[in-house]
């Protein structure tokens, strides 16, 4: 198969990027986008010119690193998958091909196609997760957990931290991210202890870190690779509308939630 | 005392663990604070080393080669993690997987070391469900278990296909808890180049900031490699594209032994091969083989159908297949040890058989787990491997089998530690993948996990407040001294010199031509003459590379080709070393195959020569490696030839 190629390059954070057409041709349709990349990438080591910079690292959908914009759908036209899972075969031979690093003003251009996410990990140090210190700890078996329960909180924990909500987005907003890690942690006993202070920190640093917010658009949900469900930001919206009200309480109110 | 001091304990192997706790020596808090330690690696290890270590009140850093923790390839893994809590009351206990583990190793692990790990698998377990990791659970909201290569037992515990995930995500999660408390300050996308030691004994580190190409030094009271495995010395394995083995590779060549380097896994369900441009491999989990059923046909005529076209698998007939792991091992059937398994394949389809359009895959099938559990249920236990498959291959295997081939896929080798986790150089700690010292000659399905976060929450923090109880009064260290600045030249010498040799060839280019060796003459089946070329071969390549690689780009930037040119030049001299250790170890056990040494197909062990760990010194870039060797003393269990049939 042969495909032109418009790619975003940046030489580093403080350059003004543009986009260089590359033309590719007698690509296997049982290549991978991204050994697509790799091919390319040869070429131009050939002509002693610079390879595309990008970010990937387990090639196998779970990592979370590979992060492209193509022909405007953060991982690509295809559902459920990250870009190092889409394949060749999903695009037209001849066809011209767009790609551009996320777009989100909290995720800075690092260089050509790779971004800056560090913003994800500040929003889940601010407490997305539950204080359980080394040791000390009952058996694993001492609480049970409804399995329903411990599907949904699955459902959330399945999140691989790429960013493609952020870059789907109209507000480049983390929602679902954010969301997503509430609602695991919030439908587990283990998580309830701290779900309140959780939410409001969390939700302030999103908010400090020049994400957008959200206005219901679900790009969020159509794009993840992992299939998580807007029905984590309600259930994100109910914690902290609970933590709100609770945090307003006397201190002696105790465990009040919605 | 002899260079390879294991500092074992005495007394009775259940005891040994216990005793050392009880009269090791312990660091007050006060003191904690005064020490500094380097961590290497957010995987596993690295991650709930950090977040515990941090916890203690020790001062932390850690360094991460991608832009988050969560990158770690630990997150790839699929299918569990195993403990020894016989929640099923299945007859599991501490003993029992101990024994199996010593006994997938192929008798060639520590018995101390692998008590100590059956011994602490439990509190690993009871740690990720108090961090929230949503292991799978039955409808009374009790943990599920489902079993494993090389148990009888169900003991592995499991989050979908995604138990390595969700594990590193509790440890990352424990370990931003820490960076928020400031007790471990992260240093993302930071590239560790070279170990410093001062005086023999490992002060710090110089890692490479990944974005700007940037030199920096870190300095510290310790230093801690949970860097994970060395796989990708053979281009194609399962392993991340930014796993490597320079940090390991640096510190053998100041000094640390590197332990059993021909030990590596080549796990026996993997996607096959399809092209010439294919990066990596991607596994599909061994609980498939919970369910799944491995087959060839029969018939050299349904073959020749099946590969023109005019058949499909599934029109062959039952009395068409060899099922030919229930047949060869009719007591652990398709769930014989990882070693076992490839090596049927690999003989399957050198005999002829293999499927596919190389003839090299052969088939998973879950026909009879659908008519036997419906679809639903091969979908909740399996529906993320299936996808994944499908996105790969374009077929759907719940209508025509998986084809699978075996792949590297772990390294059992590794930095040679002791008892206490610590290197042959004083101060440096290796954890995880990174040592060598649990799984013996072949790890057990779902013991990766269990030993990563052993390692981090339950071994180190122990043991290393034994070993740095006399740097208390030692102050901080600064890195503008003699030894960083030698250290930090010495990297930058390397990376002009790699970016001037100006060659015609491609760093990828001379990588697939050491991969192609390191397989042909250092995979699945070795010769003593095809070890001994293959050590030629690759010093030769490794020459070649040295005046023909090109490295395009600059030293002050991000620049991926730069980076791993780096890893190559690692890669080529530690693929030397195995194609040594292969040749010296003149014995087929566990992953360690020499066709010279097998009785009816099955590895024969040679334990008077051989119940030993090798462990190789570097002696100078020019000179021969020294094997140096620690004996295995097996005095519970009985050594035996291992029997799956």
């Amino acid at each position: 198969m042969d495909f032109t190629l418009k790619i975003w390059r940046q030489e580093n954070a403080k350059a003004k990027g543009r986009f260089e057409t590359y033309k590719i041709t007698d690509v296997s349709s049982d290549c991978s986008f991204l050994e697509m990349l790799d091919i390319l990438n040869e070429q131009l080591v050939d002509k002693i010119e610079k390879p595309v910079v990008f970010d990937h690292d387990c090639r196998e959908g779970i990592c979370g690193m590979c992060s492209l914009y193509i022909n405007g759908r953060p991982h690509g036209n295809d559902d459920g998958i990250t870009t190092c899972q889409l394949h060749m075969r999903k695009f037209k031979d001849g066809e011209t091909i767009i790609i551009e690093p996320w777009r989100s003003r909290a995720f800075p251009v690092l260089k050509d196609l790779v971004v800056d996410r560090g913003a994800l990990d500040k929003i889940i140090q601010a407490g997305g997760y539950i204080s359980a210190t080394t040791g000390g700890v009952p058996d694993g078996n001492a609480i049970p957990i409804r399995k329903d329960k411990a599907d949904t909180a699955m459902d959330a924990a399945a999140c691989i931290g790429c960013g493609g909500c952020v870059a789907a987005c109209p507000n480049a907003s983390a929602m679902l991210f954010v969301g997503a890690k509430v609602s695991h942690l919030a439908h587990l006993p283990q998580g309830k202890i701290e779900a309140m202070k959780r939410v409001e920190a969390m939700v302030e640093r999103m908010d400090e870190l020049g994400f957008g917010y959200c206005s219901n658009a679900a790009a969020c949900e159509f794009e993840c690779p992992k299939g998580i469900k807007i029905e984590h930001i309600a259930k994100l919206n109910r914690e902290f509308i609970s933590a709100k009200v609770g945090s307003q309480l006397p201190k002696e109110g105790g465990n009040f939630s919605m | 005392m002899s260079k390879l001091d294991s500092k074992i304990p005495q007394g009775a192997l259940e005891q040994k663990w216990t005793k050392y706790k009880n009269s090791q020596s312990l660091i007050n808090p006060a003191n904690k604070r005064r020490i500094d330690v380097i961590v290497v690696g957010t995987g596993l290890a690295g991650a709930s080393a950090a977040a515990s270590l941090g916890a203690l009140g020790f001062n932390v850093k850690i360094f991460c080669i991608s832009d988050s923790p969560r990158r770690a390839h630990s997150i790839a893994a699929q299918g569990g993690i195993n403990a020894a809590k016989n929640y099923p009351n299945d007859g599991d206990s501490v003993e029992r997987l101990f024994y199996d583990t010593i006994k997938g190793g192929d008798y060639r692990a520590r018995e101390a070391n692998v008590h100590r790990l059956a011994e602490v698998s439990n509190s690993i377990i009871d740690q990720s469900v108090a961090q929230g990791v949503p292991f799978a659970r039955d409808y009374s909201g009790y943990l599920d278990n489902r079993s494993f290569g090389g148990a009888q037992v169900s003991r592995t515990f499991y989050a979908r296909g995604q138990t390595g995930q969700q594990l590193l995500i509790g440890a990352y999660g424990a370990l931003s808890r820490e960076i928020e408390r400031k007790t471990v300050e992260m240093f993302p996308r930071q590239e560790m180049l070279d170990l410093v030691l001062v005086d023999g004994v490992a002060r710090g580190i110089i890692t490479r900031d990944v974005t700007t190409g940037e030199i920096h030094r870190h300095a510290a009271h310790a230093v801690i490699l949970a860097t994970g495995g060395y796989g990708n010395v053979y281009f194609l394995s399962t392993n991340a594209m930014n796993s490597n083995v320079s940090a390991a590779w640096q510190a053998y060549k100041k000094g640390a032994f590197f332990a059993n380097p021909c030990y590596v896994q080549i796990h026996p369900t993997c996607i096959p091969v399809h092209g010439d441009y294919q990066s990596k491999l991607t596994l599909m989990s061994e609980s498939l083989r919970n369910d799944g059923r491995i087959w060839v046909p029969k018939m050299m005529e349904d073959l020749e159908h099946i590969r023109n076209g005019r058949m499909k698998p599934t029109g062959i007939p039952e009395e068409g297949r060899d099922y030919f792991l229930e047949r060869r091992y009719p007591a652990f059937g398709n769930l014989v040890p990882r070693d076992v398994a490839s090596r049927a394949a690999k003989e399957a389809c050198d005999a002829g058989f293999g499927v596919g359009k190389t003839g090299l895959a052969v088939y998973l099938d879950f026909q009879d787990a659908i008519e036997r559990l419906g679809k639903d249920v091969v979908e909740e236990r399996y529906g993320n491997l299936f996808q994944m498959y499908e996105k790969i291959t374009d077929e759907n295997p719940y209508e025509t089998p998986m084809k699978i081939y075996p792949a590297v896929h772990y390294t059992m080798g590794g930095l040679w530690v002791d008892y206490e986790l610590q290197t042959s150089v004083k101060g440096l700690f290796a954890i995880g993948e990174a040592n060598f010292s649990d799984h013996g000659a072949n790890r057990l399905g779902a013991s990766a996990l269990m030993q990563g976060l052993a390692d981090g929450y339950f071994v180190l923090p122990y043991t290393i407040q034994n070993c740095l109880a006399d740097q208390i009064r030692v102050p901080k260290f600064s890195t503008d001294t003699p030894e960083f600045e030698t250290a930090e030249n010495e990297v930058k010498e390397r990376i002009e010199k790699l970016l001037s040799i100006n060659g015609k060839q491609s760093v990828d280019t001379i990588h697939k031509k050491l991969g192609k060796i390191m397989w042909e003459y250092v995979g699945m089946a070795r010769t003593k003459e095809g070890t001994a070329q293959a050590v030629e071969m690759i010093k030769q390549l490794k020459e070649e590379f040295w005046s023909d690689v090109r490295v395009v780009g600059k030293p002050d930037e991000m620049n991926n080709e730069l980076e791993k040119a780096l890893r190559l030049a690692d890669y080529l001299e530690l693929g030397e070393l195995m194609a040594r250790d292969a040749n010296q170890r003149d014995e087929s056990c566990g992953g360690h195959f020499r066709v010279e040494y097998q009785t009816n197909s099955e590895a024969e062990r040679d334990d008077k020569d051989f119940m030993h760990v090798a462990a190789w010194e570097f002696t100078g870039e020019k000179a021969d490696p020294k094997r140096n060797v620690e004996p295995l003393n097996y005095e519970t269990v009985k050594v035996a030839t291992r029997n799956y049939k």
